[in-house]
């Protein structure tokens, strides 16, 4: 089966990561202005969510977030790319507001499904993907979502089903509501299990542009089988007092906190 | 005698012929459930994902979000009993066309025991927002309702029986979702009995010895339960002035609940309700036993009749 391979021009790593601090912010004004959201996770993804959006998918692609809880980082990037307004923004969990605390796909143009409750994502986007095979179908997931069977199930139907146009990313994290996921349920060596379910596998730095356009770039030459790109990445990049410390996985920054976490972000 | 389910079968592939856009998924019942047909016939728009519901209803709703009309089968126990978290965010909050097809519902699989009969699907769709939910009475409109729900652009719980069961509707009867049907328009009826699914055959046959001993009721068929045809409830009250409710299923959350919650506040009359009592089934050689035992045939039904008729006449 022939998949299109036609990489959207991607910007310069001085302007992708420009914008990345700037989503970086975003996601802790939204959070510390709604006093609510996550912004761990938010931080973690904001390298992966600004590559697809500035240089990965195509107007015809689609991506499916399943750990919905990181969607500041979301809408913060839909934002820089123009497909919402940037002053949206401040209404993040707000009443009446499209921007949900998690994302609704009936509330807000771009969402392709809601999302929340977690391991729901990727068999979603295999499904999608079993169907439209001339489109390349992105799906972020979680690692802690990995305890979820739901997850397990959509991996088995990928590779079955040779989605070779379905590109994973793992937002490798290591941080879960309540400790690490070491601590919480173990992941063991999550490469070998995806190689053992007949995927194709790719480790990265996950907060590393090159290393996030090279991974995408490979699972596209691939033939066969769906791709994960395993993405280790910082819990709370970015913000010194927030990184690797579980306590920041949903909490809001009070004012001083806020004010350190703008500060570090503007340097 | 004919299934419901093989209703279901029959009309999925006809509808297959003509919608190109139909797809269907099972968890490892595509026999049971009916789609084998559908499955040799269309095998491109046939998936088998395993034992593994919560990917049936997930990557189901991709497919539709993809533009393609799902009908995913499972046994009603696994499916939506297993799935209805999936079935609200990825079906319906997405207000997507995802159809769950829950076979085996009621007491059906009863040789398999209390695991394996479901009591609970009705009570579990229709507090899902946005969730149409159709049960019908035999093996013609398992057929129409099929074609109904193929096209009608949401998410749709469709409740099928495993069991042979009478004839009780014909080819060319009305059938529409959301439309309450009269099976039996007595001349001076004493009580409505309002019912859904196979179990309506009792209601007929206790209606039959009823107008025996001079009672004479009419018999109203609840094919889909949600949304509810209240003008049909309350007109069926206003007419008879009691009810009695019969469905293969608990009784809260179910039939009875949504025809008093539709009565109390619009007509109150007294009712009577036949289903399960907040109980768990068991295992049987025959539903039929369980049937019996549960309080669910028409000498049960003409008891119900007889005590809403005293209460009515009080």
């Amino acid at each position: 089966m022939e998949v299109r391979i036609n990489m959207t021009k991607r910007l310069q790593n001085d302007e992708l990561q420009k914008i990345a601090r700037e989503v970086r912010r975003d996601i802790i004004k939204m959070i510390y202005e709604a006093g609510s959201g996550h912004p761990g996770g938010s931080l973690s993804a904001t390298e992966i969510l600004v590559a697809l959006y500035f240089g990965i998918m195509d107007a015809s692609d689609k991506f499916y977030l399943s750990n919905g809880h990181v969607c500041p980082a979301l809408y913060s990037v839909m934002a820089e790319k123009g497909l919402i307004e940037k002053k949206l923004l401040s209404t993040y969990v707000d009443l009446g507001s499209p921007l949900q605390g998690h994302p609704e796909r009936t509330k807000l143009k771009g969402i392709e499904s809601t999302s929340g409750p977690l391991g729901l994502g990727l068999a979603q986007a295999a499904g999608f993907a079993a169907i439209k095979r001339d489109v390349f179908i992105y799906c972020m997931t979680s690692d802690a979502e990995h305890d979820e069977g739901n997850h397990w199930e959509a991996l088995n139907f990928a590779a079955k089903y040779n989605l070779e146009n379905l590109i994973q990313f793992v937002d490798r994290n290591r941080i879960q509501i309540e400790g690490t996921t070491e601590e919480i349920m173990p992941l063991g060596n999550l490469a070998e299990k995806y190689i053992a379910s007949d995927w194709n596998v790719i480790e990265i730095n996950g907060n590393n542009f090159d290393e996030i356009f090279d991974a995408v770039k490979a699972a596209k030459e691939n033939r066969g089988k769906p791709t994960v790109i395993i993405a280790n990445t910082t819990f709370g990049k970015g913000v010194s007092f927030m990184e690797m410390n579980p306590d920041w996985h949903a909490k809001a920054p009070n004012e001083e906190e806020y004010k350190k976490a703008m500060e570090e972000l503007s340097r | 005698m004919k299934s419901i389910r093989d209703g279901f079968g029959e009309a999925l592939v006809e509808i297959g012929e003509k919608n190109h856009d139909v797809v269907v998924l099972t968890a490892d019942l595509a026999d049971s459930t009916r789609v084998k047909k559908f499955a040799e016939k269309f095998p491109d728009r046939f998936f088998q994902v395993g034992v593994a519901e919560q990917g049936l209803v997930t990557i189901a709703a991709g497919m539709a979000e993809a533009g393609k009309i799902p009908f995913t089968t499972s046994y009603a126990v696994f499916s939506p009993g297993r799935t209805w978290e999936q079935i609200k965010v990825t079906a319906a909050l997405n207000d997507l066309p995802v159809k769950i097809i829950g076979a085996h519902a009621g007491f059906g699989a009863g040789m398999y025991g209390a695991t394996h009969e479901s009591l609970e699907d009705i009570a579990l769709m229709r507090v899902i927002s946005n969730m149409i939910v159709v049960s019908p009475v035999d093996f013609e409109e398992a057929k129409k309702a099929t074609k109904a729900i193929t096209g009608n652009k949401k998410p749709t719980y469709l409740r099928l029986a495993r069991q042979d069961s009478p004839e009780i509707t014909k080819p060319d009867d009305k059938f529409e979702i959301g439309k309450a049907n009269i099976l039996i328009e007595s001349k001076n009826p004493q009580v409505a009995i309002i019912g859904t699914g196979p179990i309506l055959a009792e209601a007929i046959d206790a209606a039959h010895g009823l107008e025996k001993n001079g009672i004479e009721v009419n018999i109203i068929n609840c094919h889909t339960i949600k949304p509810i045809d209240e003008q049909a409830i309350i007109r069926a009250a206003r007419t008879c002035g009691a009810v009695v409710t019969v469905e293969e299923h608990q009784i809260a959350g179910g039939l009875g609940g949504v025809v008093a919650e539709v009565l109390s506040g619009s007509f109150p009359v007294p009712i009577e309700f036949i289903g399960v009592h907040d109980s768990f089934g068991e295992s049987a050689r025959d539903y039929k036993e369980l049937w019996k035992k549960f309080g669910l045939t028409s000498p049960s039904i003409v008891e119900a009749v007889k005590k809403v008729l005293a209460k009515k006449l009080e």
